[in-house]
């Protein structure tokens, strides 16, 4: 095996193409993975229309919030673009450099403080399917949130009426009386009047008034939490039942190396045996009748030629796949303490893709329909193992799973997010997973080079 | 002198197709055999199974024990393959029978010397390097030997895939259509070579559709047709069977191809 790994490393060297490739993939993937999760726009570019007239406010009780807050508070969420009309938005939106534009209407003040009618906002963008949903969510998720901080703030606004006419004293506002009475302190004061009174039915009434004060006072005291739950009714707490949450970066980089694995695994191992039987040396190597020293009836057995393609494309694949993870560690904080799963992870991950390769080079009579097969096999695979559960049919998500689990790249996928993650489910059963199916793609290999012709 | 290699009524099935049906020949030491017919007649199927790299549906392929033989024959015979089982080894008495196919099995990205230095390392060869120099020498490819195969001419390429055949200085070298793809002074180096390995007593057995390259150095010529095995004999018992030759020059160039079509339209077995 020493001289057949020695004489395809030589080959390698010499494919100049592709020797570049082994080195400037890793190095491009990584780099851009790195900048894609490290400097990603946090904020969508939006243009914002603001029309309402300045200084626009809306009355909450005795006290005005001020729409241009609503704005900023909008503005925080995105990465604002001010433009002054609708059709100055339009355009940049035609144009590509905002994602979306927002056009706050002039009305907006008066239909917040209408009983009537809702406030609207028009939101303008274009683009394919993809992106109007990518739209569609980034802006409903910063309306949502702008709502809310508008909310908290019409809640404040409420609160401090509430207060005051719980607390009494001065309000602030032009033309309010001066020293106002709370409610908590009519009982009190009443009390001393009442103690006063003679029975009959003037006593009665204050007391009658007394109770309502302190009722009122009471109930009203309430009425700050209950508007607080009625600004955010529902709140999530998450539980995640197995294994830890998952950064969706890290998550990311783990998807980007098992690809990167997979492609490099299995086109060159499926190369690598398509090779010798496009030079007509695969008879010359398996199909040779017994040497001098007895050794066998071929030069090398099938197991040996097989097993050196494997070692020789999982080895690249491997050094690869691990020069990527440690490059991308610069850009996203990983782990390091779990580096000896990340090492089993990719080395398992490598041979089982690497088998895969061997069966499919065995199969193949040429270099390029091996590695025609192996792109259109692989690159679907892939993609059905990271369909999430929910989003397709009960029925075709099982299919979908069967499929997965009989192709190595779900199982390569688990084991690394288990190993650098420590996502669920844990990494010894994707290991011994991968290691069934390297023996199954192994054996469907050996089939496939029964006939050395 | 007893046989260097006996193959015995073999048969090759391909379905329902008989590529080989019950041929059986014996080869010595310092024979060249060629071995003619038309096109599906079976004679890569035949070459194959001698080398190894298909098994006979039926009959043995035997090769003389006597291991790495230089000059002179074998002293005896061992099975190597028979129906439908690998070919095996008797003990020390195993030898490869080397093999030069049709088109070239080289790794074109290597040098010549590194083709030659792997296959003699793959074959065990004691001194790998020395064998490589004696190779170079012997088929005159020594100003290349750091040359990738992939920028040779055909013809060195074929010189290369037939010194591959013979870098384990094997009895027996078969060769199918060796100079198909030469033009006609490659083919005379080739033949010239291959005559000097053949004086030092390996045994040559190759395909050919070129009927006046058999008749010139073929001592014994295999006539195959339809998977049978038709004449095996000396060309010019082959050329004495046909009417015109008993007024001509027996080894002249034109007539055995004559002869044999003669031949072939009185003896080819029709479809069974």
């Amino acid at each position: 095996m020493r001289w057949l790994l020695r004489k395809d490393l030589l080959i390698l060297g010499r494919s100049r193409l592709l020797l570049a490739l082994l080195i400037v993939y890793p190095v491009a993937i990584t780099l851009l993975i790195g900048l894609a999760i490290s400097r990603s726009p946090s904020r969508p570019r939006v243009a914002i229309v603001d029309e309402t007239p300045p200084g626009e406010t809306v009355k909450v009780g005795d006290q005005r919030v001020l729409v241009s807050a609503y704005a900023r508070e909008l503005f925080d969420q995105v990465q604002a673009v001010d433009v002054s009309s609708r059709a100055q938005a339009v355009a940049k939106v035609e144009s590509g450099s905002v994602l979306a534009a927002v056009v706050i209407p002039p009305d907006i003040a008066a239909r917040i403080a209408s009983d009537t009618e809702a406030a609207q906002l028009e939101v303008l963008y274009n683009g394919d399917a993809l992106e109007q949903s990518l739209v569609a969510s980034t802006i409903n998720s910063a309306l949502a949130q702008a709502n809310l901080a508008f909310s908290a703030q019409i809640q404040q606004a409420a609160g401090s009426v509430i207060g005051s006419l719980l607390s009494g004293g001065n309000l602030g506002s032009i033309g309010a009386p001066e020293n106002l009475i709370g409610l908590t302190q009519i009982a009190p004061t009443l009390g001393s009047v009442i103690a006063r009174q003679p029975r009959g039915h003037d006593r009665t009434q204050l007391e009658r008034i007394d109770t309502f004060a302190g009722f009122a006072a009471q109930n009203l005291s309430l009425a700050g939490r209950v508007l607080s739950i009625i600004g955010q009714p529902i709140r999530v707490d998450s539980v995640l039942l197995h294994g830890r949450r998952t950064p969706l970066n890290t998550f990311a980089v783990v998807v980007a190396v098992d690809l990167s694995l997979m492609l490099v695994c299995v086109l060159l191992a499926a190369g690598g045996v398509a090779l010798e039987r496009e030079e007509h040396t695969l008879a010359r190597l398996i199909g040779a009748p017994p040497t001098p020293s007895g050794a066998g009836g071929a030069l090398i057995s099938r197991e040996t030629l097989l097993a050196e393609k494997t070692l020789l494309a999982a080895g690249c694949a491997f050094v690869l796949a691990f020069a990527m993870l440690a490059g991308i560690g610069a850009f996203v904080t990983l782990d390091w303490g779990r580096v000896g799963q990340w090492l089993a992870a990719l080395a398992l991950g490598a041979v089982a893709f690497a088998a895969l390769g061997v069966a499919i080079g065995a199969l193949a009579r040429d270099v390029r329909a091996a590695s025609l097969l192996a792109f259109l096999l692989s690159l679907p695979l892939a993609f059905l193992a990271l369909v999430p559960a929910g989003s397709v049919s009960g029925g075709f998500y099982d299919a979908i799973g069967a499929i997965s689990f009989v192709f190595p790249f779900k199982a390569a996928l688990q084991a690394l997010d288990a190993a650098v993650n420590g996502a669920s489910p844990a990494i010894g059963l994707p290991l011994v997973h991968l290691a069934v199916l390297s023996a199954v793609f192994g054996a469907l290999a050996r089939v496939g080079l029964r006939s050395v012709e | 002198m007893s046989a260097v290699l006996r193959v015995s009524a073999l048969g090759k099935r391909y379905g329902e197709l008989d590529a080989l049906r019950d041929v059986s020949f014996e080869a010595r030491a310092g024979e060249l055999i060629a071995v003619v017919g038309p096109n599906g007649a079976g004679k890569t199927t035949l070459l194959s199974i001698v080398v190894g790299i298909q098994r006979p549906s039926a009959g043995t392929v035997e090769r003389g024990g006597a291991g790495k033989v230089e000059h002179g024959g074998a002293d005896e015979v061992s099975p190597v393959a028979g129906p439908g089982r690998r070919p095996r080894v008797a003990g020390r008495a195993g030898w490869r029978v080397g093999w030069a196919p049709q088109s070239p099995a080289l790794y074109s990205k290597l040098s010549v010397a590194e083709n030659l230095e792997l296959f003699a390392r793959l074959e065990g060869v004691a001194d790998p390097r020395a064998a490589v120099a004696r190779m170079l020498e012997q088929t005159g490819l020594g100003e290349r030997a750091r040359e990738p195969v992939g920028r040779l001419s055909g013809g060195n390429r074929q010189r290369v895939n037939v010194a591959l055949g013979l870098i384990g200085e094997p009895p027996v070298l078969a060769l199918d259509e060796p100079s198909a793809s030469l033009d006609p002074g490659q083919r005379e180096r080739l033949w010239q070579f291959l005559a000097t390995r053949v004086a030092g007593g390996t045994t040559v057995i190759f395909s050919t559709h070129n009927v006046t390259e058999a008749q010139r150095y073929a001592t014994r010529v295999l006539v195959l047709a339809q998977g049978r095995l038709l004449f095996d004999g000396p060309p010019q018992t082959l050329l004495a069977s046909s009417p015109e030759q008993e007024q001509g020059d027996e080894r002249d160039s034109g007539d055995l191809e004559r002869a044999l079509v003669r031949f072939l339209a009185e003896r080819e077995p029709g479809p069974t």
